[in-house]
């Protein structure tokens, strides 16, 4: 099975470089964007067929390594 | 009194903090892998700067599983005195030690040169050789230093006196919140800082307002004991 987990900055969680990021953007021209925010993006094999037990272990996974849930949300998509 | 220098793989001010405790306060020190499962022996243990583990997922969220930090949290529940610099903070954030977040500077720049503090509490055991509202002089070196908590973590620090160090008024180089850097935990044994104090042990250094910390713990250690000062 194949985990895919993505981390977020929170949304009330200052994000320096989404902020810099829009900035660069803005100076090009692209003056249609709005926030940018800057994340993570994980892919995780898993050997397992056990789609709840998968959940229930990704959701450990990222509550105490993942994702630092201070400033971080987090949310992830299982495949196959 | 004996100190205990934690090293994980990528600390790299681990020999400062153990030459700062020879300079400061020559009591014996060691230092202690990441491996260890048994801190029984010391009386401090100081956490130190440096990038463990590459920093890789989140700076200290790695090293924060290393075998010794279960020992860390011991200690920590035992009362003996923790303190984790730069690095050493971000980990012990992030082993749930001290509250709130490291987060990365303000302005994206990894920040190296000296700065002023306020002692904000003088009360800890990390503090009490300086005068209260004292403004010294210790340098930062960090990308990710950058504090956050929420509301009512804050509410609570400041309702518990567990904001050690500020940058002074209108030098925060981080952006950290109400200028915070360094806090304690609230029974006052765990301190997390960004500044580095062991770099800031004689005027060779370019200050040596650090060291009154390293002679606080053991002033504190020695209180506490009811120790005869022996050397």
């Amino acid at each position: 099975m194949k985990a895919t987990v993505y981390v977020t900055i929170k949304q009330n969680v200052l994000d320096p470089q989404g902020s810099a990021v829009q900035g660069a953007l803005h100076t090009m021209g692209f003056e249609e964007v709005g926030k940018v925010r800057i994340g993570k993006y994980l892919e995780l094999e898993l050997d397992t067929t056990d789609r709840a037990e998968a959940e229930n272990n990704l959701k450990a996974m990222c509550e105490k390594l993942l994702a630092n849930t201070v400033i971080e949300d987090y949310r992830f998509e299982l495949e196959g | 009194m004996k100190f205990a220098v934690i090293v994980f793989p990528g600390s790299n001010c681990d020999i400062d903090c153990y030459k700062a405790v020879e300079e400061t306060v020559g009591q014996p020190v060691d230092y202690v892998w990441h491996t260890a499962t048994d801190l029984s022996a010391y009386d401090a243990i100081l956490v130190p700067g440096g990038f463990s583990y590459g920093d890789y997922l989140r700076c200290g969220a790695i090293a924060r599983f290393a075998p010794v930090m279960s020992e860390v949290v011991k200690a920590a529940a035992q009362g003996k005195y923790i303190l984790g610099i730069c690095n050493g903070f971000q980990i012990l954030t992030e082993a749930g030690l001290l509250p709130g977040a490291l987060r990365r500077n303000e302005g994206l720049k990894f920040r190296c040169h000296s700065t002023l503090l306020e002692v904000v509490n003088n009360g800890t055991a990390f503090t009490n050789q300086y005068a209260p509202g004292e403004i010294i002089d210790i340098p930062i070196a960090h990308g990710e230093g950058n504090y956050y908590c929420d509301e009512a973590t804050l509410a609570e620090l400041k309702a518990n006196g567990q904001i050690v160090f500020r940058y002074k008024a209108g030098a925060n180089p981080n952006g950290s919140i109400e200028d915070i850097a360094g806090i304690s935990n609230k029974a006052g044994n765990v301190v997390g800082m960004m500044p580095h104090p062991e770099r800031a042990i004689s005027q060779i250094l370019g200050s040596e307002d650090g060291k009154r910390m390293f002679t606080s713990i053991l002033n504190a250690w020695r209180e506490k004991n009811g120790a005869a000062v022996n050397g």
